[in-house]
């Protein structure tokens, strides 16, 4: 199986897809000549042409627009935010506009749409291009909120969801573009809804998404020498969420630790450990911890921001609380 | 040359059942049977009448929150629109949008929403489907002189021009953004010279007369579905009643208001016809009845339409997997 870079997936399962069907196509800053910020689209002009890959001035909010208008007319869109900062001015068009639509108008209209965005920190890019917000989006109900950490993941998702006739925000990590995985050449696709079991155990359960994973196996790495067995589990997709398989882990390890990049205060790991205590409460022999950002807005200095964005040593240390 | 009788008469009998329609929902309004935001069209009929009537029944319209009457011109039944403004399941959207979000794709209505300006950009987008596809379609847009101010509306110009977009920008300039005078929001009030900025003829009619409405747009839409790019279309006009049902619309002097009633657009197309001989006063007083006859119709229709069933609460929010 060949071995392919996070980044270069994106363009392949793009690439795919648009070779499948005519009615995918690309609109994004710097998505075209460029090939992207993130080299994600590389080469997909020089193959598909200008109007299916198609430069946008810097408008995201008008990016998310059209691209919802031509789904409401029969296309499948995949919008690029250069980075899922920018989606904020496109809040409105996101939340508004496209998570409304389809309920607001009786499901009168679908929306194939894709919403691509770059997040996360962890590069010294501070506080304005550093986040991790997709507690937002779950916390919205009309779309769906796909988060891969691998290429694998990222290739079957990406795929799925541009087959999909739902609008769906796809979270990339910036700081997983490098990072290599094996990716078949098959054109195989990964459902929404189903979790992967990114390293199985039987000590505690640490649910984490995105970058967050690659620390949780570390995580699990180092904690494996003190004799605990981890098991990581991977939503891969916040909307829908695949709850029973976190529950059915945690009923196992009667622990859980959710870990994520963006802040603690009402993030996605409070609503997990809503759900776990709602389910497991009986079940649980510790607190369920969280371990996610400090509740500040992502400094510059390097050693400040290593302070506030979790890892893998996070991790153990909750781990280690709740298993000692 | 002047429009053919035919065109007269049917702008004729649009403008007067929005007229009707609108003076039931005020009536329904004040019953209680309709709730929420509720904008009245009184007034501005010859805008939509004149310009959706210049349209092929295969061009996308696009609404704003004030959209009873495009929906009509549209040729919506009455019946689902009261529906829907009741809340009931035989409403255009189910009885999910309500006032401000009819939708209607067996009428290549694209919708109502409820973000001034926000709809821009869906408009910009599906004119982009309809360019990609090489269809010779158009689409018309509608927003309010407040929308001029807005982010969106600046990039979805830049946008259409941009690309020459089959887009007709229809502004309908009532003079208040909600409560707010046009002259004390707007830095420059002849909002179609905004058009300039991008590189976009703009035009400005008075949007009190139906004629000057339907041929100005029957110019640009021909221009517009030539692939000559878009168009700005800026309709002078005064909505009678407040911004909605709850605003008595106290931030405008009655000598104001008188003023621009002796504008009226119905008896103005009506004197015309009649001094022309196109129609007699019989014929008149025969398309009133009717209208007020269909809008009863709708009302009672309306009325006997049962509500949603509670598990449409939960359908529709997704196309796939609604539950999920």
């Amino acid at each position: 199986m060949p071995e392919r870079r996070y980044f270069e997936t994106v363009g392949i399962a793009l690439g795919e897809e648009m070779e499948r069907d005519e009615s995918v196509f690309i609109l994004g800053e710097d998505v075209g000549l460029i090939g992207g910020t993130f080299r994600a689209t590389e080469g997909l002009m020089a193959e598909y042409g200008s109007q299916r890959v198609r430069d946008t001035p810097i408008a995201e909010a008008a990016i998310v627009g059209l691209a919802i208008g031509a789904a409401m007319a029969g296309m499948r869109p995949v919008a690029e935010l250069m980075t899922l900062n920018f989606g904020i001015v496109a809040m409105d068009q996101i939340v508004n506009h496209a998570s409304k639509a389809r309920y607001m108008f009786g499901g009168g209209v679908r929306l194939p749409m894709v919403i691509r965005a770059p997040g996360g920190g962890g590069t010294q890019k501070a506080a304005q291009h550093s986040h991790s917000i997709e507690s937002w989006f779950m916390n919205t109900p009309g779309i769906r909120v796909v988060i891969p950490s691998t290429p694998y993941d990222l290739k079957g998702l990406l795929k799925t969801a541009i087959r999909s006739d739902d609008p769906v925000l796809f979270i990339e990590h910036e700081m997983l573009y490098n990072t290599r995985g094996e990716v078949p050449d098959d054109d195989y696709l990964l459902p929404f809804g189903v979790a992967d079991v990114k390293r199985p155990g039987r000590d505690v359960t640490i649910v984490a998404w995105s970058k967050m994973v690659h620390e949780a196996l570390r995580a699990a790495e180092m904690l494996g020498d003190e004799g605990i067995e981890a098991e990581v589990i991977d939503p891969r997709t916040l909307d829908p969420l695949d709850i029973d398989t976190i529950l059915m882990s945690v009923a196992r390890t009667r622990r859980a630790v959710i870990a994520e990049e963006g802040w603690r205060n009402v993030g996605v790991g409070a609503e997990l450990a809503a759900r776990i205590q709602e389910h497991l409460f009986y079940d649980l022999d510790a607190p369920v911890q969280r371990v996610a950002a400090a509740d500040v807005p992502t400094p510059y200095a390097k050693n400040l921001e290593k302070l506030a964005l979790p890892d893998a040593r996070d991790i153990v240390e909750a781990v280690l609380k709740i298993t000692l | 040359m002047a429009l053919p009788a035919a065109d007269q008469i049917k702008m004729y009998r649009t403008m007067v059942l929005i007229r009707r329609f609108e003076q039931g929902v005020a009536e329904a309004y004040a019953d209680g049977f309709i709730g929420g935001f509720t904008h009245l069209y009184i007034g501005q009929e010859a805008v939509a009448t004149g310009a959706i009537l210049s349209l092929n029944h295969d061009d996308y319209a696009v609404g704003t929150y004030r959209v009873h009457g495009h929906a009509l011109a549209r040729g919506t039944p009455a019946r689902s629109l009261m529906a829907e403004l009741y809340g009931r399941t035989d409403g255009v959207c189910k009885g999910k949008g309500g006032s401000m979000h009819f939708f209607d794709a067996e009428h290549y209505f694209l919708g109502g929403y409820g973000i001034v300006g926000g709809h821009l950009p869906i408009g910009v987008g599906a004119a982009l489907a309809c360019q990609m596809r090489g269809e010779d379609r158009v689409v018309m847009v509608f927003f309010g002189d407040g929308a001029s101010n807005q982010g969106v509306f600046h990039e979805a110009l830049n946008m259409a021009k941009l690309w020459d977009l089959p887009v007709v920008f229809v502004c309908e300039n009532n003079l208040y953004g909600i409560g707010t005078d046009v002259r004390i929001s707007s830095s420059f009030d002849q909002i179609h010279k905004k058009a300039q900025g991008y590189g976009m003829p703009g035009h400005v009619v008075n949007g009190m007369d139906v004629i000057a409405v339907r041929e100005a747009c029957d110019e640009v839409v021909r221009y517009v579905r030539h692939g000559s790019g878009p168009v700005l279309l800026e309709a002078r006009c005064y909505r009678y009643q407040g911004h909605s049902m709850t605003d008595a619309g106290k931030y405008r002097s009655v000598a104001e208001t008188e003023l621009w009633k002796k504008r009226d657009p119905i008896p103005r197309l009506a004197k015309s016809m009649l001094e022309q001989g196109t129609v007699d006063q019989a014929r008149l007083d025969a398309i009133d009845a009717e209208a007020n006859e269909t809008v009863q119709d709708a009302m009672s229709f309306a009325e006997q339409s049962p509500p949603p069933s509670p598990e449409a609460l939960w359908q529709d929010v997704f196309v796939e997997n609604d539950h999920a």
